[in-house]
């Protein structure tokens, strides 16, 4: 991990817009290096698969990036998204799991084991569309962004923004949670959806399906890095932004504002819910714990530790603060709390461009000097001096 | 369901039942009273609001135990000292995180979200640390506990009284400060324009200082008062940081009427709709109807009229 | 920072490094050998499947919360845990090689507890697991358990409805637990009709259908209310006035954590006298006590199979030796003991079986006995459940408990009640 953040200069100028730069191109060809040729050599296994687990946050980070970074609109509630495609996925494994020979020793065999604890003897209507594979992927990312339109309608129509948005979203976030644990006889409840084991007859379980899962999740990655890198380059991203700085203006241009708040939010759930089939896929259970407040607040944190503003930093903030979780977790059980809230606070304070901005402000000027000495005629780096835009508030 | 009973009994029921939901909103009142005025006042989102309030209850932990083991005569009133402590230690926890971390962000309200959640992260593991991992009880004078015969059917908690004793004395106070005082004053006009605020002399960063810590002072109390209806550990204080949330934005922000308001609502809705369902579904009901209303009138029950 | 991101990376990641690191820690180990080497069977026969055992050290991972809400009833398990763990070191270890302990945080959060799982089984190489404690923590980290052939053993009194190869459970099941606590206040207080509240998840859902089975099918009296409220909800003033108004002989209840010091501190200042209502417990042990206070919950029956002030020879070994090593003001509850008892259990399976492997060491499990245990004396079931007695003790001020009643005889444990479900 030699180079680990590339910037994104956000250059407003029109006509010098390609697609990619070739400092991004340089940046994706990294990431994607690391993720899918140098983890996987160096790491065994359990590792793997941890690392795995933890790029389906940066799902949740990449829509925070667009949602947060360039829309401005901060959403404590993303749990909500990554949960319910989780969810999604989890009861399409947990119907295929309880076949009729597995669940013989239920007085009703044939439905999940935790409907049958609760006297439930017929599935219920909800779950009967997961029965299909194709339906299911279909629901995966359907669900959660149909929720997502709702709520953001309700709320950009009437112009609730800024803080007042993120709390509520997190109340959203209290409520679900509630709910399903209150509903266990219908959603598992707070032990989830657990012991799941095969994706149409493939067992997901076994080290081998595991190495796949965790290509498939990279590639997958990689691919929304590319409509995120789409959406921030075409017009529709400058939109965003110049809505984040000055919204009343954008308006007065003649632009529904609500519209393309809402086509934010849709994509940034839509990018949590991938990342939560993946999770379920690959960590093999849904439980509501994802749901809640907490693992929303932390993953706007992982956000803010990559940058806000730059796509590849949020892959990388949400690798850092997991390694550092479970490396403090691991070498000192008792304290790592500690180090895990001092970072968010060092992060906050002394970098609020997160390892984005550390890149940008210390790292790539000095590179640059050192490269222009090198071969003085042509520096390769950016051109510098383009006003970078302010945080996003 | 009340077919069994006498008019009696039900009536008698309905009485104490309204009492239950008046306990409710004290309790409410109090959550939200220090975070009306950070949140509400100063725009800062402090997540760690409900580990001011924990520390507050810890220092009430901390005099029962001094007062039981070297002042036992003065067992009886431990209470207010408790209550004045918990007040000044939470109120200069607050001063010195509002020098240390929030000063750096007024300018950016949502980071403050992040940096106090980080906070709020430590003090839980200090308090961990400090305490050990177990809830502590906390010991009440015996004057405390129990209840008040009113009628042959109906009882009325003493520390339910208490607290809605401390919850009218801190919001009298808090009004008095903020709308008749000198102090209040500075507090106000550095809210609506901090430029111009400094440009007639107030010190502005002392202003934002100690409105700061008289947030979480408050909490404090709130936390100490809490120590009789609820349970003190290193975890507590998450248990009413969304619900105080709630009561602020659901208010509007920056009305301290509007808190009160919106405490009384979500507290009486609560109290009813739990007596008639069960627990889980009050709480999801209510906490829907918040958000349904919000959408409706995002900017919250009542709101300052000012021009920006 | 960057820099400590590379750091980290490969920290993690160099298996060599990591290998060195486990050199290391076999030096001071290699030290000790002498002591009792010369009577341990050789490793190679003892351990066939790659586990963490040397020819002086096995090692043993605990995986319990010890930050978040769970760290308020996992620290007892833990110490217990550790404490076994010391004894039997001190006595000589397992097959004469001492115990490592390998401890993990689940954080109060399950999908941590099944990381953790993976990793002491994957990467340590544990020959066995004391940990978990809430029911989402156990189902969360067993198939992990069940896809490594690991071994877990699991202290809290739970469900039920479960049972597995790779788990020996030594608390009760629900049924243990319940059945004959309601047989005794129905016949000892005369129940006729019973009111229930618990926390709103799995464990007290379960129990109380169980409960209501029974007292409506076997003891022919009615339930007058259920009622659940939130993890973690703090006020009970609406339902302890629907207490008032149907006033049940019997208030059942199974609330947990932050909730249960709530609770009881409102019952008591809403006027209901427990030495006059009858209120049993399935949910409180001298743990929770500590914070809830005695004098607020003085009076109220607890069903559970062990009391800290049980008086037997055993316990009265146990609870000094406790208190030593842990703090003269440290309490023991019921799953603090069944904690204690994983250790010991597997020590006594793994030196019948004579082999460290999973599979054997499962396979000597049932029938096994233990007679020192604090409880008294429990044996291992086929189904992986402990037998065991129950017992009903009151609630003192001083946050003990006064047993009441004991089942005469051992309880077989029944995971799967017929007739319950």
């Amino acid at each position: 991990m030699t180079n680990p953040v590339q910037t994104l200069s956000k250059s407003l100028t029109v006509n010098d817009n390609p697609f990619m730069k070739p400092v991004e191109w340089l940046s994706l060809l990294l990431l994607a290096g690391v993720i899918l040729v140098v983890l996987p050599l160096a790491l065994d296994a359990f590792r793997l698969n941890l690392v795995g687990k933890y790029l389906t946050y940066a799902f949740v980070a990449l829509g925070l990036v667009i949602c947060w970074g360039y829309a401005g609109i901060l959403s404590l509630g993303q749990g909500v998204f990554f949960g319910l495609g989780g969810y999604c996925m989890a009861m399409y494994l947990k119907l295929e799991a309880s076949s009729v020979e597995n669940t013989k020793i239920q007085s009703t065999p044939g439905i999940p084991d935790f409907m049958d604890w609760n006297q439930i003897t017929a599935l219920p209507w909800f779950w009967t569309p997961f029965k299909s594979l194709p339906l299911t992927l279909l629901l995966v990312i359907a669900v959660p962004v149909a929720f997502a339109f709702i709520i953001s309608v309700a709320m950009f129509k009437r112009r609730v923004g800024g803080t007042y948005f993120a709390i509520i979203t997190q109340a959203i976030a209290a409520i679900l949670t509630i709910l399903i644990v209150g509903q266990q006889g219908f959603t598992g409840g707070i032990n989830g959806i657990t012991d799941l084991r095969t994706l149409n007859g493939w067992d997901i379980r076994t080290d081998h399906a595991k190495f796949i899962l965790y290509f498939v999740n990279g590639g997958l990655l990689i691919g929304c890095i590319l409509l995120a890198q789409y959406v921030k380059k075409s017009k529709l991203g400058r939109i965003l932004v110049a809505m984040r700085d000055k919204e009343d203006r954008v308006r007065f241009s003649g632009y529904s504002v609500a519209g393309f708040k809402v086509f934010a939010f849709c994509l940034a759930a839509a990018f949590a819910a991938i990342g939560g089939a993946m999770f379920t896929l690959q960590v093999g259970f849904m439980s509501p714990s994802f749901v809640g407040i907490v693992p929303s607040i932390e993953m706007v944190i992982y956000a803010a530790v990559g940058g806000r503003l730059s796509l590849f930093g949020a892959v990388w903030g949400t690798l850092l603060v997991n390694f550092a979780k479970t490396s403090f977790s691991e070498s000192f059980p008792d304290l790592w709390l500690f180090g895990l809230g001092a970072l968010f606070i060092a992060v906050v304070l002394a970098f609020p461009n997160g390892l984005a901005g550390i890149w940008r402000e210390h790292i790539e000027p000095r590179l640059t000097r050192r490269a222009k000495s090198l071969r003085p005629p042509e520096p390769i780096a950016v051109p510098r001096g383009v006003p970078h835009g302010a945080p996003a508030e | 369901m009340f077919g069994d009973y006498s008019i009696g009994d039900l009536s008698s029921i309905f009485v104490m039942q309204g009492f239950a939901g008046l306990i409710l909103f004290s309790v409410y009142v109090l959550m939200a009273l220090g975070l009306a005025i950070i949140f509400g006042q100063m725009g800062v989102i402090n997540m760690a609001h409900g580990e001011f309030m924990i520390l507050g209850a810890y220092v009430t932990y901390l005099c029962s135990s001094f007062f039981q083991s070297h002042l036992p005569s003065l067992f009886p009133i431990y209470f207010f000292v408790a209550m004045g402590l918990a007040f000044l230690a939470s109120g200069a926890m607050g001063m010195l995180v509002e020098w240390g971390l929030i000063r750096h962000l007024y300018k950016r309200p949502l980071d403050t979200l992040l940096a106090t959640w980080g906070l709020s992260l430590i003090l839980q593991q200090a308090y961990r640390s400090i305490f050990g991992p177990r809830e502590v009880g906390v010991e009440l004078p015996s004057w405390m506990m129990g209840s008040v015969q009113v009628t042959d059917t109906i009882e009325v908690q003493i520390n339910g009284l208490f607290v809605m004793g401390v919850t009218i004395v801190i919001t009298l106070g808090v009004a008095a400060l903020i709308f008749y005082s000198r102090f209040g004053q500075q507090i106000r006009a550095v809210m609506s324009n901090r430029t111009m605020a400094g440009a007639v002399g107030i010190d502005t960063e002392r202003v934002d200082r100690l409105t700061f810590g008289l947030g979480c002072g408050i909490a404090g109390i709130a936390g100490s008062a809490f120590t009789m209806i609820g349970s003190t550990g290193p975890t507590s204080g998450q248990l009413y940081i969304v619900d105080t949330f709630l009561i602020v934005v659901f208010g509007g922000a920056a009305s301290l009427l509007g808190t009160i308001a919106s405490a009384f609502s979500i507290s009486q809705t609560q109290s009813t709709l739990e007596f008639f369902l069960s627990g889980s579904m009050a709480k999801v009901l209510t906490l829907l109807a918040v958000v349904a209303i919000l959408m409706l009138r995002p900017q919250g029950l009542f709101t300052l009229k000012v021009r920006r | 920072m960057a820099k400590d991101t590379r750091d980290t990376e490969t920290g993690l990641g160099s298996p060599l490094r990591r290998k060195l690191l486990m050199g290391l820690a076999g030096v001071p180990a290699l030290a000790m050998m002498p002591r009792g080497a010369f009577a341990a069977p050789p490793t190679s026969a003892v351990n066939t499947t790659g586990l963490a055992v040397t020819d002086t050290e096995v090692t043993v991972g605990i995986l319990h919360s010890a930050t978040g809400t769970m760290a308020i009833s996992e620290t007892g398990s833990i110490q217990a845990e550790k404490l076994a763990i010391e004894q039997i070191n001190a006595a000589g270890g397992v097959l004469g090689r001492k115990i490592k302990i390998i401890q993990e945080d689940g954080a109060s959060d399950w999908p941590t507890f099944a990381e953790k799982a993976k990793k002491l089984l994957v990467n340590d190489k544990c020959a066995s697991v004391m940990g978990c404690w809430t029911s989402a923590s156990r189902k969360a980290a067993l198939p992990v358990f069940e896809q490594y052939n690991g071994l877990l053993y699991y202290p809290t009194f739970y469900e039920g409805l479960e049972q597995s190869k790779n788990v020996i459970y030594t608390g009760q099941e629900a049924t243990q637990q319940i059945l004959e606590s309601l047989n005794w206040v129905a016949k000892e207080k005369g129940a006729k009709s019973f009111f229930m509240i618990g926390s709103d998840y799995i464990w007290p859902r379960t129990s109380n259908k169980i409960a209501r089975k029974h007292i409506e099918n076997v003891l022919k009296t009615k339930v007058v209310g259920e009622e659940y409220f939130p993890l973690g909800h703090t006020q009970f003033n609406s339902v302890i006035n629907k207490l008032k108004l149907t006033k049940p002989d019997v208030i059942f209840t199974d609330v947990v954590g932050g909730s249960n010091v709530a609770f009881y501190k409102q019952l008591k200042a809403a006027g209901i006298d427990l030495s006059k209502q009858t209120l049993l417990t399935i949910s409180v042990t001298e743990d929770e006590i500590d914070g809830i206070g005695g004098e607020n919950i003085a009076g109220a029956y607890s069903c559970m199979k062990y009391f800290q002030s049980l008086k037997n020879p055993n316990n009265e070994k146990f609870v000094p030796a406790f208190k030593k090593m842990w703090g003269e003001k440290t309490v023991i509850g019921d799953v603090t003991q069944a904690a204690y008892l994983g250790p010991f259990l597997w020590k006594m399976a793994v030196e019948k079986a004579g082999s460290f492997d999973v599979d054997k060491v499962v396979a000597a499990s049932p029938g096994l006995e233990f007679k020192e245990a604090p409880e008294g004396y429990v044996k291992i079931h086929p189904n992986h459940h402990l037998w065991s007695k129950t017992r009903v003790a009151r609630a003192k001020t001083d946050g003990q408990f006064e047993v009441v009643y004991e089942s005469p005889e051992l309880i077989e444990p029944n995971p799967f009640p017929k007739g319950y479900q």
